[in-house]
């Protein structure tokens, strides 16, 4: 089996501003969102109080805040985990320890039955918040920065590192906007998704470049645009293939990973397809753009021995 | 021609062969034990073990094993309720078992005994598999520096006053600091700055200190450097840490985790932990020191102590030494202990101890008088108590107190002395301990989270159903996409699974946490995409007429700088996550970046070695069934 048995020439240069010109709507609909909207940030984050809570049958989200408001907690946010029995309250630090409040909710929440189970309490100071995010931002900063330096190292043309580096800035913001627009919560796992969404996204530039200067050294006067075609079209049916492949895994994980995992899973979904995109349509193109060449590509003469193999 | 040398398919075959031993104990799984120790860190008896056993018979606990492990005693279940019974068994009062020992519930591998005597152990599980009790303290590392430069404050005006040294004030001073970092000591406009100088330098040799000017008259500054600075936020979080611990350790709760994080955070991790009212009032004791002198009189065999005395337990190292009698006058208390190190000095292993010049003064007039006699350190825990007495909570608090170490006086000291005649291991406890007793910075609880145990249960079933049921998928897409080659790379990714198990089972014992097992199913996802461009470039190879065998070799030629290229890359991002990242972001980091590794090597050299052995050598291949 194969997803395209004959070879392809889709002509991704020469429809390139048609793809800037997505890539630019949604990342304008994004930093739109980030403005008006901001994520919903978990209490990681943003300090506070969350509970989850187990009950033997159903309950209404609506009952639960009224219980919890009616214990004197202000603004508790409630809502379902995975059934209509487990539910997650969460609202601003009130100043009390967790054992503090664990009898205040068992109390409040035992009005509505008995028999209900606290099964996660978590209280987060704000300063953890403050400094999570901060620790957040610099490694994907820093993250960045290296993965630049390799490139330059590797492919000698700062054309390809800005590129990458575009490629690589242009998943985690979709998935930040994608974040946003749903609200859907933003913890710290997700972090680490967006985080394996760059290598993700990466790897897959990463590769089409490798085919970029190795279909450059093999015709060294064809046009820049007709090679970087060449070079897409070659590593499509990997790059479809792989993803693919990881998203089978992802999906399992979205759907059979439990609440805990589902913020993870949803980033790593929407950042595969935002990579392979990005990867397909932006990257190359923005090189071809900086106008890369040939001659910018290989300074170095290959040689590729057996014995240098692992 | 296809072929790979040998040492490549000894390397491949040595390394899943002790690959698949160090991931064995994962299959066994654990059992619900109970673990029973003395109070007193000595050994269990086999007597000892007999009367707990008798007693749990009385009792009507049905356990699957007991035995003696490190001393310990420990009970084996076959399920929870009989765990849950034991423990209530051994807490209970009327059984005459709490004043000798405590006890912790806990898992038991089940694996043989050959692999467990092999040092081989199963992963262990993060507290969002296991349940348990996540607490953060804040460290308050800045207060430890005020409170030493409040010290400095005092100790300053005491010896300009014994000195007869006339000054105005002192002030605190911040230099290039967000923090008081200093002292500035104004004097008179006619003052000899130089012999005030000498006179500061005679009790803090440490402190750096220079002739200022100022409106009103002279002065002289005294500030600590950037590094002592450094240092005395460093004291602060390991004296608590070592507090921590000692108290965890007491809580016998299996383990434990207490562990630095970042610049003024602890991290306290107690597996299995459910009821955090307990443990936060045994963590949040208050420790303190008491030197004091010992009494030459022998202690009274009924056992109690004549006036102006008091007897204590003697423990040294966790060792029991008996009883000692020391006098009720107490020389210096921990408030006035500033520093504690052991270090090797000229006669052998010592801890280096500096006080506050009022200690000094105090320890200085008690030595003059006692040289050759034996003095003690008394460590006094404190902590409160709630428990329900007829539905009511009463609240008490239990004062702990022993002898941690008992050394002669050899010659008459001020507020720097050395106790020595220990061995390294000895000085380094004793320095932590008297460092504990150093009140040295308040802790505040920041974050704490409580897992109960069936949510643990409950993540890890559906994360490894998911890890299941997704590669599961994945290896029959695999085969029907590449055929017998699909096979191969399902093999290859087995193989990488089993790899990065025993990596992060013996050799990097990391928790696996939710997390973890994301970054499990990532490095699928990165072997997975290694092994699709190996067989993509074949492909292309065939597609071009090369000949089978010539395109597997060129497949793996070629496909080599890209799969290495990427990886890197991902491989920069996973090391980064680890530096910066904390708790669960750093598992999930070090299961990442081990991952690339595993799954390049298996992808590389173990797929291009089972190819080789299925399609190489001198045999004639027409096709490849790759699809």
């Amino acid at each position: 089996m194969e997803f395209f048995h004959k070879k392809t020439s889709f002509p991704f240069m020469a429809t390139r501003k048609v793809w800037y010109a997505l890539s630019i709507i949604l990342m304008v609909v994004s930093f739109a969102s980030f403005y008006f909207r901001g994520l919903n940030f978990a209490i990681d984050f943003t300090g506070g109080v969350a509970v989850e809570a187990t009950f033997p049958k159903d309950v209404r989200t609506d009952e639960v805040r009224d219980a919890i408001a009616a214990a004197g907690f202000h603004e508790p946010q409630v809502s379902y985990l995975g059934s209509s029995r487990n539910v997650n309250i969460s609202m601003q630090a009130t100043g009390q320890t967790a054992e503090q409040i664990r009898p205040l909710f068992l109390k409040a929440l035992g009005k509505l039955d008995p028999a209900v189970q606290i099964t996660q309490l978590d209280v987060v100071g704000p300063q953890v918040g403050d400094e999570l995010r901060t620790s957040a931002i610099q490694s994907i900063a820093v993250t960045l920065f290296l993965i630049g330096v390799y490139i330059f190292i590797r492919f000698h043309t700062w054309r390809l590192s800005v590129g990458a580096i575009f490629a690589v800035l242009h998943d985690p913001i979709l998935v930040l906007g994608a974040f946003s627009v749903t609200q859907t919560k933003f913890d710290l796992a997700v972090v680490a998704a967006i985080l394996a969404v760059i290598g993700y996204s990466l790897n897959d530039t990463v590769i089409v470049f490798d085919r970029i200067r190795e279909t450059f050294e093999r015709n060294r006067r064809q046009a820049s645009d007709v090679t970087l075609d060449q070079a897409i079209n070659q590593t499509l049916s990997r790059t479809i293939m792989t993803k693919v492949v990881t998203s089978i895994v992802v999906v399992a994980l979205l759907l059979l990973g439990g609440e805990t995992l589902r913020g993870f899973s949803e980033a790593l979904l929407i950042g595969i397809v935002a990579g392979t995109y990005s990867s397909i349509y932006i990257s190359s193109a923005i090189a071809l753009s900086f106008g890369l060449k040939a001659e910018h590509v290989f300074p170095s003469v290959r040689k590729d021995p057996i014995d240098e193999l692992p | 021609m296809l072929d790979y040398a040998r040492w490549k398919y000894m390397l491949v075959a040595a390394v899943l062969l002790f690959a698949l031993l160090f991931a064995l104990p994962n299959v066994f799984g654990d059992d619900r034990a109970l673990q029973v120790a003395r109070k007193d860190r000595g050994p269990v008896t086999t007597d000892q073990m007999a009367a707990i056993d008798s007693v749990l018979k009385a009792n009507g606990v049905g356990y699957n094993r007991i035995y003696l492990d490190k001393g310990n005693v420990m009970l084996r279940f076959d399920t929870d309720t009989e765990q849950l019974k034991a423990r209530d068994v051994v807490k209970d009062e009327k059984n005459g078992l709490t004043k000798d020992y405590v006890n912790a519930m806990s898992f038991a591998s089940r694996a043989p005994r050959w692999l467990q005597a092999l040092g081989l152990r199963a992963m262990p599980l993060g507290l969002d598999l296991r349940g348990g009790l996540y607490l953060l303290y804040q460290v308050d590392v800045d207060g430890a520096v005020a409170k030493l430069i409040e010290s400095y404050d005092q100790d300053f005006r005491r010896t300009l006053n014994t000195e007869k040294l006339p000054f105005i004030d002192i002030n605190t001073l911040t230099i290039d600091s967000d923090i008081p970092n200093g002292l500035r000591v104004l004097l008179p406009a006619n003052a000899d700055t130089a012999a005030v100088r000498a006179a500061l330098k005679k009790i803090q040799p440490d402190l750096a200190c220079r002739d200022a000017v100022v409106a009103q008259g002279a002065a002289v500054d005294c500030v600590l450097t950037l590094q002592q600075v450094r240092e005395r936020r460093d004291f602060a979080i390991t004296s608590n840490i070592v507090t921590l611990r000692n108290r965890v350790n007491t809580l016998g709760v299996s383990e434990p985790i207490v562990q630095r994080q970042g610049a003024d955070r602890i991290v306290v991790q107690l597996p299995g932990v459910q009821n955090s009212a307990e443990v936060k009032d045994i963590l949040g004791k208050v420790a303190t020191l008491e030197y004091r002198l010992v009494d030459p009189r022998p202690i009274p065999a009924n056992g109690r102590a004549p006036i102006g005395a008091k007897i204590y337990d003697h423990v040294e190292g966790g060792v029991v030494r008996g009883k000692v009698m020391l006098k009720r006058d107490i020389i210096v208390t921990g408030n006035q202990l500033i520093n504690a190190t052991a270090t090797s000095g000229q006669s052998g292993p010592e801890v280096q101890i500096t006080l506050d010049s009022a200690g000094g003064e105090e320890m200085l007039k008690t030595t003059r008088a006692n040289v050759g006699k034996p003095m003690g350190v008394v460590f006094v825990e404190q902590r409160r108590e709630t428990t329900e007495v007829n539905g009511k909570q009463v609240t008490r608090d239990i004062k702990e107190e022993r002898v941690i170490n008992v050394a002669t006086i050899q010659g008459v000291f001020g507020n720097r002395f050395q106790t020595t005649g220990l061995s390294m291991n000895e000085a380094r406890e004793l320095s932590l301990l008297l460092r504990g007793g150093a009140l040295t910075a308040n802790i505040s609880i920041a974050n704490e989270r409580t897992v109960t145990a069936t949510l643990g249960e409950k993540n890890i079933k559906d994360g490894v159903n998911a890890l299941i049921i997704g590669m599961a998928a994945l290896f029959v897409f695999m085969i029907i996409y590449y055929q017998l080659f699909g096979v191969v790379a399902d093999l290859v990714l087995v193989a990488n699974v089993v790899v990065l198990t025993a990596l992060l089972s013996t050799v990097v014992p990391t928790a696996l946490t939710l997390p973890g097992i994301a970054g499990i199913i990532l490095t699928v996802g990165m072997a997975v995409d290694a092994n699709v461009l190996i067989y993509e470039r074949i492909r292309e190879e065939l597609r071009n007429g090369v000949s089978p065998q010539a395109a597997i070799k060129a497949g793996f030629e070629k496909a080599f700088s890209a799969i290495a290229d990427s990886n890197v890359t991902t491989f920069i991002a996973g090391v980064v996550l680890f530096v910066f990242g904390t708790g669960a972001i750093k598992g999930f980091a070090i299961v990442l970046s081990l991952g690339i590794l595993t799954s390049m090597f298996t992808s590389l050299m173990g797929s291009r070695a089972l190819l080789t052995l299925m399609f190489g050598g001198k045999r004639k291949v027409k096709t490849l069934p790759i699809g």
